[in-house]
C-alpha cells in the first residue's frame, strides 16, 4: 500500500510509457480501498449485530414458551404426588389394604384429579398388598424395580415413560409413608401419558415446530412430530443441561438447520426439547440479510461504476492536460526557434536587400546607358547580359521579402484593437489602387464591434494579403465588400467578399497551402499561407466560399482573445 | 518643367546610381545622404517629390517625414527602405506618405510612383492657386 502510494507521489516524476494506464489503476485500486473497506466493514459489524440481536429476540419467547410448559408440567406431578400424599397420610396401612377402599378412593382420584388410571399399595417387601385398576397385579413383587428402590431412598418417585406390566405407555408416581409405629409401605399410582400430549399441543407452538419430553438418557417421553415416537432413542445433540433453559444451533438427521431450546425439570428425569428449523426461526433476520446483501452488492457496483467512470474522467483530463501543456511547450520552442531564425532571417534580409538594390541600379543604369547607346558590336548581348542580372535581382527580391514576411509571421504582440479601425486603416494604405483602378468598396461594419485582444499588425497584414488578392480578382470598377460583426461570446467575424473571377474547385482544396500560387510569376503563393497561420495563430479560424465567375467570400473568425494569450505573451 | 526629387539615402553608391538612372529619364535629382541634410535642403528648396530612405542612422526616414511634411506639406513623400513590414508602411501612409516601396525597388514601377506624386502634388498646388484666385476675388468685390 504504502510502496503504491510513493508510486503515485513519483509518478509525474518518472512517467513510464504506459503511465496514464497505471495511474488509472492506482487511483482505481486506492479509491476502492478507501470506500469498500469501510462500507465492507461497516456491513460485516452490522451484519453480526443486528444477527446476534434478531436472534436473542426470536429465541426469547421459545424460551418463555419452554419455561411455561416446564412448569406446567412441574404443576401437574406436584398436585399428583400431592393427593397422593394426602391418602397415604390420611388412611392407614389397614384402611388402604382393604380393596373396597381403595377402588372407592381411585373413584374418587378419578373424578378429582386427571390421568389416573390405577393406584396400588406396596409393603416394605415390595410386595403388592391392594390394587385398583383396570390390571390385574395382585401378588406382583417390586422389591427390584427401580420405583421401589428410589422411593424407599426418596420418599417419594416419578419415573421415566415405560411399558411395564401393562405393555402401555404409562408412569408412575409413588410415595412412601412412614407410620408411628415404625412401618413404612409405599402407596402407588400410574397416570396416563396421554396428559403430556395434550400438555405439549396446547403450547401454541409455530409451524414446523417441534416439542417433546425425552429422559435424560435421551428416550422419547412423548412422540415427536420429526424425531421419533415415545420410548424410542432420540440423536439430537442437546444443549447443555441445567435447570434453565439452553439453546444451541445444530443440523438434525435430515441435514435440517435448527434451533434447540432445552429446559430441565428439577423434579424428575425429564427434560422438555423445543426444535424450530432455522429457516423458521430465523425468518425475518434471512430476509434483512438478503436486503443487506443486495444494498451492499448496490453500493458496491454504484461506487465501482462512479469510480471507473470518475476516474476515466479525470485520466483523461490529465492527459488532455499534459498533451496541451506539451503541445504548448514545443509550440513555445518552436516558436521561440522560428523566431530566432525569424529574426536572423530578417536582418539577413535586410543586409542583402541594400546591396541588391545597388546591383539593381547599376545593373539597370548599365542597361539604361547600352539602351540609349548607339548600336556598337555586341550591344544585343550587352543588354540580355544586363537583363540577365536584373532578372535574377528581382529573384533574389523575391526570396529576400519571403524572409521578412516569415519573420513578421512570428512574434506577436497583443494588444487591444478595435476591427473597423484597421480595416479603415488598411483602406487608406490601399486607397490608391482603389482610385486608379475606380473598385467600389462596400463597408458593412458593425457599430457594436467588440474590441478584441489581438495582434495589430499581424491583423493588418491579414486584411492586406486578403485585400490584395480581391482586387487582383476583380475587374476595374469591380466590386469589394467588408463586412463586421460580433459572434455571440466568441469574438468577432470579418467576411470580405468580390465580384471578382472566382476560384475553381480544383484549386479551392490548396489556397492556403504555403507556396501555392495560380498568379504564375506573380505570386510567391505564401500570401494565403500565412494569412491562414496568422490566425491560426491568433486562436481564430478561416473559410473561402467561391463561385467561378461570380467571385469569392473569405470569412475569418477571431476570439476575443487567444487561448494560449499567456503563453504569446510570455 | 522637370519633376524635382530630393534622394534620401546613408546608400551613398546606391543612391547615386539611382539619380543617374532618374536624370536619364529626365528628372531634376539631388541627393543627400542622411535624414538632416534632407530637413535642411527641403527647407531651402522646393522639390516636387523626396524618396526617402527609412532606416537611417540618427534621424530615421520616418522623422524625417514628420519634419518635411511640416516644413513643406505639399511635398510628395514616398518611402523606400530594405526592411519593410505592413506596420511600417501602414504608419508611413498615416504619417502623410504618397507610397511604400521596397527595396531593390522596380525602376520603372518607382518612376510610376514618382509620376502619380508629382500629379496628386500638381493637383493640390491648382487647387490652392484656384482657391487664391477665388480668395483676392472675392476681397477685391470683382
Amino acid at each position: 500500500m504504502f510502496k503504491k502510494i510513493i508510486n503515485i507521489i513519483f509518478f509525474f516524476k518518472k512517467k513510464p510509457r504506459n503511465h496514464y494506464a497505471i495511474l488509472k489503476r492506482n487511483i482505481i485500486i486506492i479509491m476502492m480501498l478507501i470506500t469498500i473497506l469501510p462500507l465492507a466493514a461497516m456491513i460485516i459489524i452490522n451484519f453480526f449485530q443486528y444477527r446476534s440481536h434478531l436472534k436473542s429476540q426470536i429465541i426469547a419467547p421459545l424460551y418463555a414458551m419452554a419455561e411455561k410448559t416446564r412448569h406446567s408440567f412441574e404443576l401437574f406431578w406436584e398436585q399428583r404426588l400431592a393427593i397422593i400424599r394426602f391418602i397415604s397420610t390420611a388412611y392407614s396401612f389397614e384402611v388402604l389394604s382393604n380393596e373396597q377402599n381403595i377402588k372407592k378412593i381411585l373413584i374418587s382420584l378419578k373424578k378429582e384429579g386427571e390421568g389416573f388410571i390405577d393406584i396400588s399399595l406396596i409393603n416394605n417387601q415390595g410386595e403388592l398388598v391392594s390394587y385398583a385398576g383396570p390390571y390385574s397385579l395382585l401378588g406382583k413383587n417390586y422389591s427390584e424395580q427401580v420405583s421401589f428402590q428410589e422411593t424407599q431412598i426418596k420418599g417419594q418417585y416419578i419415573s421415566n415413560v415405560f411399558l411395564g406390566y401393562r405393555k402401555y405407555p404409562h408412569i408412575v408416581i409413588a410415595v412412601q409413608h412412614l407410620a408411628d409405629n415404625g412401618k413404612n409401605w409405599i402407596l402407588r399410582a400410574t397416570i396416563d401419558t396421554n396428559f403430556f400430549d395434550n400438555l405439549i399441543s396446547s403450547m401454541g407452538l409455530p409451524r414446523q415446530t417441534d416439542a417433546f419430553l425425552m429422559s435424560k438418557d435421551k428416550i422419547l417421553q412423548t412422540n415427536s412430530l420429526y424425531y421419533g415416537n415415545t420410548l424410542e432413542k432420540c440423536l439430537l445433540q442437546l444443549p447443555k443441561v441445567n435447570f434453565r433453559s439452553n439453546s444451541i444451533e445444530g443440523t438434525d438427521n435430515e441435514n435440517r438447520d435448527i434451533i434447540i431450546i432445552s429446559s430441565a425439570f428439577s423434579m424428575a428425569d425429564y427434560i422438555l426439547v423445543i426444535v424450530q428449523p432455522q429457516s423458521v426461526a430465523l425468518k425475518s433476520w434471512y430476509a434483512l440479510k438478503t436486503d443487506m446483501l443486495i444494498i451492499f452488492l448496490m453500493s458496491i457496483t454504484i461506487i465501482i461504476f462512479a469510480i471507473l467512470k470518475m476516474t476515466t474522467i479525470m485520466v483523461k483530463r490529465i492527459k488532455t492536460s499534459d498533451e496541451q501543456r506539451e503541445n504548448v511547450l514545443s509550440e513555445l520552442q518552436h516558436a521561440q526557434k522560428l523566431s530566432s531564425i525569424g529574426r536572423l532571417a530578417a536582418g539577413v534580409a535586410h543586409e542583402i536587400n541594400n546591396p541588391l538594390a545597388i546591383i539593381n541600379e547599376k545593373a539597370g543604369l548599365m542597361s539604361d546607358l547600352i539602351g540609349f547607346a548607339k548600336e556598337f558590336n555586341k550591344k544585343s548581348k550587352f543588354i540580355d547580359l544586363t537583363n540577365s542580372i536584373l532578372n535574377s535581382v528581382v529573384r533574389c527580391r523575391k526570396i529576400t521579402h519571403r524572409l521578412l514576411g516569415f519573420s513578421k509571421r512570428i512574434d506577436i504582440k497583443i494588444e487591444s484593437i478595435n476591427m473597423n479601425h484597421i480595416i479603415n486603416e488598411v483602406l487608406d494604405f490601399l486607397k490608391k489602387d482603389i482610385l486608379y483602378r475606380k473598385i467600389d468598396t462596400n463597408l458593412i461594419l458593425s457599430d457594436s464591434l467588440v474590441s478584441i485582444q489581438s495582434d495589430h499588425g499581424q491583423i493588418q497584414q491579414i486584411l492586406v494579403n486578403l485585400l490584395t488578392n480581391a482586387f487582383a480578382a476583380v475587374e476595374d470598377y469591380g466590386l469589394i465588400e467588408i463586412k463586421t460583426k460580433n459572434i455571440k461570446n466568441r469574438g468577432i467575424r470579418v467576411t470580405i467578399s468580390d465580384n471578382g473571377c472566382g476560384i475553381p474547385n480544383n484549386v479551392i482544396k490548396n489556397i492556403f497551402d504555403p507556396f501555392f500560387s495560380t498568379k504564375k510569376d506573380k505570386g510567391t503563393g505564401l500570401g494565403l499561407s500565412i494569412t491562414y497561420g496568422i490566425i491560426k495563430k491568433l486562436g481564430g479560424k478561416i473559410s473561402v466560399d467561391s463561385k467561378i465567375g461570380k467571385g469569392s467570400i473569405f470569412t475569418f473568425e477571431l476570439p476575443e482573445k487567444p487561448n494560449d494569450l499567456e503563453m504569446i505573451n510570455e | 518643367m522637370k519633376i524635382k526629387i530630393l534622394l534620401v539615402d546613408d546608400e551613398k553608391e546606391f543612391i547615386k546610381t539611382l539619380a543617374q538612372r532618374l536624370k536619364i529619364r529626365n528628372f531634376a535629382v539631388t541627393t543627400v545622404y542622411s535624414g538632416q541634410d534632407a530637413i535642411d535642403i527641403a527647407k531651402e528648396n522646393d522639390f516636387d517629390v523626396i524618396i526617402l530612405d527609412v532606416f537611417m542612422p540618427e534621424i530615421t526616414g520616418i522623422d524625417a517625414l514628420k519634419q518635411i511634411n511640416k516644413i513643406k506639406p505639399l511635398t510628395q513623400i514616398i518611402l523606400l527602405t530594405g526592411a519593410a513590414t505592413v506596420e511600417n508602411a501602414i504608419q508611413g501612409m498615416k504619417l502623410g506618405a504618397f507610397d511604400f516601396l521596397m527595396k531593390p525597388a522596380n525602376t520603372e514601377l518607382l518612376v510610376e510612383k514618382i509620376t502619380q506624386a508629382h500629379a496628386l502634388k500638381h493637383e493640390h498646388e491648382e487647387r490652392i492657386r484656384q482657391a487664391e484666385i477665388e480668395n483676392i476675388l472675392k476681397t477685391r468685390g470683382w
